[in-house]
C-alpha cells in the first residue's frame, strides 16, 4: 500500500439555518479513491470549491471522514489512536502565512512541532537547523514572522513540518496568497523537498504552472475526481479544464490555438521550448 | 498610526537584559511595581528612575521607542491625572467652576503620573526584551507551584503567547479595514459620543470575524503540528539559572532594598 | 476626471530609523477614461500610489491635483474627493459588515448623505452591474461565496458612483474562472461607463489583455510607463526587477531567435497565433 490511500471517501456536512434547523445536506468529498506512493510529487487541481481543501484535511486526520475511510501509511485516519502519529508522518501547511504561524521568532516556530512530539531539546535544535537549511530560510533564524515577505513565511511554515520528520507533506494552496515571486520561492522549496528529501508531496492549486512537475495530476469537481493522469495527459484537454473552471498555461493555450487552426502539433505542450521545437519543422 | 503601539512587541537586539532568564525579569518587573507602590516621598522614585534607566540602558532598546509606545495610553494617563487632580478632598488652590483642585490632589496626580510612567516602561522592558515564546515559558516554569491549586498553568501561558503574537497582525488588520470604511464614505472622527460609538460597527463587525477565522486556522495548524496541551512537550529553549541571573535577582534585591529604605525615609 | 501627480514623496516612518521611501518623485496623469494597470511585487510602493489618489495616505512631499484642484488644500473637501475616486481594496469582502448584501452596499452612498430612495437605487444598479444574481440580494454577505463577496464588495464602492475606479488585486485567491469573470466585468464597466479604471495587480498576464497602459512601479519609482506592448518589449529589464512579461512574449521571442518572422509585439494569445501562423503561413500549404 502507498503511503495514503483512500477508499470510497465521502465527506458530508449539515448546513443549518440561524434557527438551527437543518437546510441541506453538502456533500464536499464524494466517492473519492486515490493512492499515492512513496516519494511521488502529486498535484491536486480544481476551482474553489471543487472539495480539494476538504480532501486534504482528511489526510491530516483533522477530518474523519463520513464514509469510506482514510489510510496513511497503513494506519487508518479514523482511529482515535492512530491520530498523532498520522499528524507526524503527514504534515500540513496552508494556505494563510499569518494564520499557521505560532512563534514569535522563526526558529521558535519551527521548533514548535518537535516540542509537541517530545523530542529531546538538542535534537530539536538539529531538526530545527536542518530544516531551517532545506528550505533556506536558516538565515532568518532569529527574525520575527511578521517582517518576512509572504514566501518567507510559507517556507517557514514548510520547515515547521520538516523539522516533525514526515514522510509526506500535504500543502493546501500554500501560495493562494502570494505574489508570483513568493509562488516561485515556494514552489521551489517544495520540489526541493521532493528530489533532495524524497518527501512525499501532494499539492493543491489552482496555478497550472506550478503542476507542470508534479509526478500525476488529480484534477476535482463536485467533490468528485473528474480528471487524473500526467501532466501531459491533463493539460492536451484544454476544453475540459476549461469546463472545470481551469485554465491552461498560455503555451499550452497558443498550442491549442494552433491546431485549431490546423497546424499539427503534439497534445499537451507544457514549455515554451516544447513549443519552439515542435514548430520547427515549419521553418 | 495604530502600528506605532509598541506595548507588547518584541525588539530584537543582543542585550544583558535580552540574555537574562524571563523568571529573573518577571519577578524582577512584580517587585518594581510593587517597590513604586510602598513609596512614601520622592527620593524612592528617583532610585526607581535612576535603576530604570540603568535597565534601559543595558536593555540596548532605544529609549525613543519605549516612549513611542507610550502614546498609545497617553489617554488612560491623562484621565487618571485629571481623575485625581479634581476629585481628592483637601485643602482647595483652585477653583474652576465647580471643580476645585486641592493640594493633596496636586501631589496624588503627580505621584499616579509617575508611577503610571514608571510602571509602563518598567512592563514595556519585559515585553521588549523578551520574547513572547520565552515568557511564556518563564510564566509556566515560574508559575508550576499553583498547578497544584488547579491552576492550568500551561493553558494560560500559550494562550498569552498567541494573543501577543497577534496583537501586532490585528492592528494592521484594523488599519486596513479603518481604511477601507473611510474609502466608502465611513466617519470615525466627527459627532457625538453615541455617534461616533455607531461609526465602529462597519470596524468591529469585520475584524471580528477575522478574529474568529484566525483563531480557527490556527487552531487547526497547532493541532496538525500534534499540539495536545502541556503534557508530554519538550522545550527547544529549557530554562536553566545561568550565572548572569543570580546576578540579576541581587540586583533587583539591592534595589529593593536600596529603594524601600530610601523612599520610606520621613524626609519630604 | 483628470489626475496629476507631481513630484510626489511618500516617506513610511518618516524620523524613525527605519524610514522607507514608499514613493520616490512619482509624476503620472491619469487622463479621463483610459483602462490602467499599474504592476509591481509586493512592496514596489503600487499600493501606497493609489491610496494616495483618494487622500486616504498624505504625500510627504508633491501635490496630486485632482480636476486641476490640489486635494492638499485647506478647504479641499476631501470626503467629496472620495466619492469621486472609489477605492476597492485588496481583499474587500474582509469589510462587508451589514446583515444583508443590500444592506451592504447601501453603506457608500448612505454616507454620501443622500436621500434613502437615491440610496437604495444607486445600491440596486451597482449590484446589476457585477452580475450578482438577484435572489442573492437579501442574504447575509456571509454566506456567498468568495467571488460572489468580492463583486458585493466592489458594487459598495460602485453604488458610490466615482468617476474613477481603483482596484488592488481584484483577482488575489480567486481560481481561474473566478478570475476572468471579474475582470471582463471589470472591463465592461469601463466600456459601458467610460469610468477611468485603475488595475493594481502583480501579474502582467492578467492585465495584458484588458489595459490600455501600463505603468509598472519599482522600488517606489515608476520604472515604466507605455502601452502594455511597449512595456513587454522590455521583458528583460522586467526580469531583473523580479516581475515578467506574459509566456506570449517569450514565445515569440523564442521563435523570432530560430528564425520565425513573427511579430514579437503580440500580447495575447490571439495575436500571437495570427502572427505565427503568418509566419508559417506558406510552408503550411506544402505539408
Amino acid at each position: 500500500m502507498g503511503i495514503i490511500k483512500t477508499k470510497d471517501l465521502v465527506f458530508e456536512y449539515i448546513r443549518r439555518d440561524e434557527d438551527g434547523n437543518v437546510e441541506g445536506i453538502t456533500t464536499a468529498v464524494d466517492q473519492v479513491n486515490l493512492e499515492v506512493a512513496q516519494g511521488e510529487f502529486i498535484a491536486i487541481l480544481g476551482h474553489n470549491g471543487s472539495g480539494k481543501s476538504t480532501l486534504a484535511k482528511h489526510i491530516n486526520a483533522i477530518l474523519n471522514p463520513t464514509e469510506g475511510t482514510v489510510w496513511v501509511d497503513g494506519m487508518d485516519t479514523s482511529k482515535e489512536e492512530n491520530v498523532w502519529d498520522i499528524r507526524q508522518k503527514a504534515g500540513m501547511v496552508f494556505q494563510n502565512p499569518d494564520n499557521q504561524i505560532i512563534g514569535q521568532v522563526v526558529e521558535e516556530d519551527v521548533g514548535f512541532g518537535p516540542e509537541n512530539m517530545g523530542i529531546p531539546t538538542e535534537e530539536i535544535w538539529e531538526r530545527v537547523e536542518e530544516s531551517l537549511r532545506a528550505v533556506g530560510m536558516y538565515a532568518f533564524r532569529k527574525h520575527s514572522p511578521n517582517k518576512l515577505s509572504g514566501g518567507q513565511k510559507q517556507r517557514v511554515s514548510i520547515a515547521g513540518v520538516l523539522a516533525m520528520h514526515p514522510q509526506c507533506i500535504v500543502l493546501d494552496e500554500p501560495t493562494a496568497m502570494l505574489d508570483p515571486r513568493g509562488r516561485r520561492e515556494v514552489i521551489r522549496a517544495v520540489r526541493g523537498l521532493n528530489q533532495v528529501e524524497g518527501i512525499t508531496v501532494l499539492l493543491i492549486t489552482h496555478y497550472m504552472e506550478e503542476i507542470i512537475h508534479a509526478d500525476r495530476v488529480y484534477v476535482m469537481d463536485g467533490g468528485r475526481i473528474a480528471m487524473e493522469g500526467t501532466p501531459r495527459d491533463i493539460f492536451s484537454q484544454v476544453e475540459r479544464l476549461k469546463e472545470l473552471r481551469l485554465d491552461v498555461p498560455q503555451v499550452t493555450l497558443l498550442a491549442y490555438e494552433l491546431q485549431q487552426k490546423g497546424v499539427r502539433l503534439p497534445d499537451g505542450i507544457l514549455t515554451v521550448k516544447e513549443l519552439a521545437d515542435a514548430l520547427q519543422g515549419y521553418l | 498610526m495604530l502600528r506605532d503601539i509598541t506595548l507588547g512587541q518584541y525588539y530584537q537586539t543582543e542585550s544583558v537584559i535580552h540574555r537574562l532568564d524571563p523568571r529573573v525579569k518577571l519577578a524582577g518587573t512584580l517587585l518594581y511595581i510593587i517597590s513604586l507602590f510602598l513609596f512614601r516621598n520622592f527620593l524612592g522614585y528617583v532610585v526607581a528612575a535612576v535603576f530604570l534607566g540603568i535597565v534601559i540602558r543595558l536593555s540596548r532598546v532605544p529609549f525613543r521607542f519605549m516612549v513611542k509606545g507610550m502614546h498609545a495610553i497617553l489617554f488612560l494617563l491623562l484621565f487618571t491625572v485629571i481623575f485625581n487632580l479634581f476629585l481628592t478632598p483637601g485643602v482647595p488652590l483652585l477653583t474652576l467652576w465647580k471643580l476645585t483642585i486641592t493640594r493633596e490632589g496636586v501631589e496624588m496626580a503627580v505621584t499616579i503620573a509617575i508611577r503610571l510612567t514608571m510602571l509602563i516602561i518598567g512592563s514595556s522592558i519585559m515585553t521588549l526584551t523578551t520574547t513572547p515564546n520565552n515568557l511564556t515559558d518563564g510564566m509556566e516554569k515560574g508559575m508550576r507551584p499553583l498547578k497544584w491549586i488547579g491552576v492550568p498553568v500551561h493553558e494560560v501561558a500559550m494562550m498569552m503567547s498567541i494573543a501577543l503574537r497577534f496583537i501586532p497582525i490585528l492592528l494592521e488588520e484594523t488599519d486596513k479595514i479603518m481604511k477601507a470604511q473611510i474609502a466608502r464614505g465611513a466617519d470615525f472622527e466627527s459627532g457625538n459620543l453615541m455617534k461616533r460609538a455607531k461609526a465602529m460597527v462597519p470596524l468591529l463587525v469585520p475584524l471580528f470575524i477575522s478574529a474568529f477565522r484566525r483563531a480557527n486556522d490556527l487552531a487547526m495548524a497547532m493541532e496538525s503540528r500534534c499540539y495536545r496541551g502541556g503534557e508530554g512537550r519538550t522545550k527547544m529553549k529549557p530554562l536553566v539559572y545561568k550565572g548572569r541571573d543570580r546576578i540579576g535577582y541581587l540586583c533587583i534585591a539591592i534595589y529593593l532594598a536600596v529603594s524601600i529604605a530610601v523612599g520610606r525615609l520621613p524626609v519630604f | 476626471m483628470s489626475i496629476i501627480l507631481d513630484h510626489v514623496n511618500y516617506i513610511y516612518g518618516a524620523d524613525t530609523p527605519l524610514a522607507v521611501k514608499a514613493l520616490d518623485d512619482v509624476c503620472l496623469q491619469f487622463p479621463d477614461g483610459q483602462f490602467v494597470g499599474i504592476i509591481g511585487h509586493t512592496g514596489s510602493g503600487k499600493s501606497t500610489l493609489v491610496q494616495h489618489l483618494n487622500g486616504l495616505v498624505k504625500a510627504t512631499s508633491g501635490h496630486i491635483y485632482v480636476d486641476g484642484e490640489d486635494i492638499y488644500d485647506r478647504d479641499y473637501d476631501r470626503k467629496k474627493l472620495r466619492s469621486k475616486v472609489g477605492l476597492v481594496f485588496q481583499y474587500p469582502e474582509h469589510q462587508l459588515f451589514e446583515i444583508d448584501v443590500f444592506t451592504d452596499v447601501c453603506f457608500g452612498p448612505r454616507n454620501l448623505g443622500l436621500e434613502k430612495k437615491e440610496v437604495e437605487l444607486r445600491a440596486y444598479e451597482a449590484l446589476r452591474k457585477v452580475g450578482l444574481p438577484e435572489d442573492l440580494f437579501y442574504q447575509s454577505p456571509f454566506e456567498l461565496s468568495g467571488g460572489q463577496k468580492r463583486r458585493v464588495a466592489i458594487a459598495g464602492v460602485l453604488a458610490m458612483k466615482p468617476q474613477v475606479l481603483i482596484l488592488d488585486e481584484p483577482t488575489a485567491g480567486l481560481d481561474p474562472k473566478g478570475r476572468d469573470e471579474i475582470l471582463g466585468q471589470i472591463k465592461e464597466l469601463q466600456c459601458t461607463t467610460g469610468m477611468t479604471i485603475l488595475l493594481v495587480s502583480h501579474s502582467m498576464e492578467d492585465v495584458a489583455e484588458y489595459v490600455d497602459r501600463i505603468i509598472v512601479m519599482n522600488k517606489g519609482r515608476v520604472m515604466l510607463d507605455d502601452e502594455p506592448r511597449e512595456v513587454f518589449a522590455q521583458y528583460k529589464e522586467l526580469e531583473e526587477v523580479g516581475l515578467a512579461a506574459p509566456q506570449v512574449t517569450y514565445i515569440l521571442h523564442e521563435l523570432q531567435e530560430r528564425g520565425f518572422q513573427v511579430d514579437v509585439n503580440a500580447t495575447t494569445i490571439g495575436e500571437a497565433a495570427k502572427t505565427i501562423l503568418q509566419a508559417i503561413g506558406k510552408k503550411k500549404t506544402n505539408i
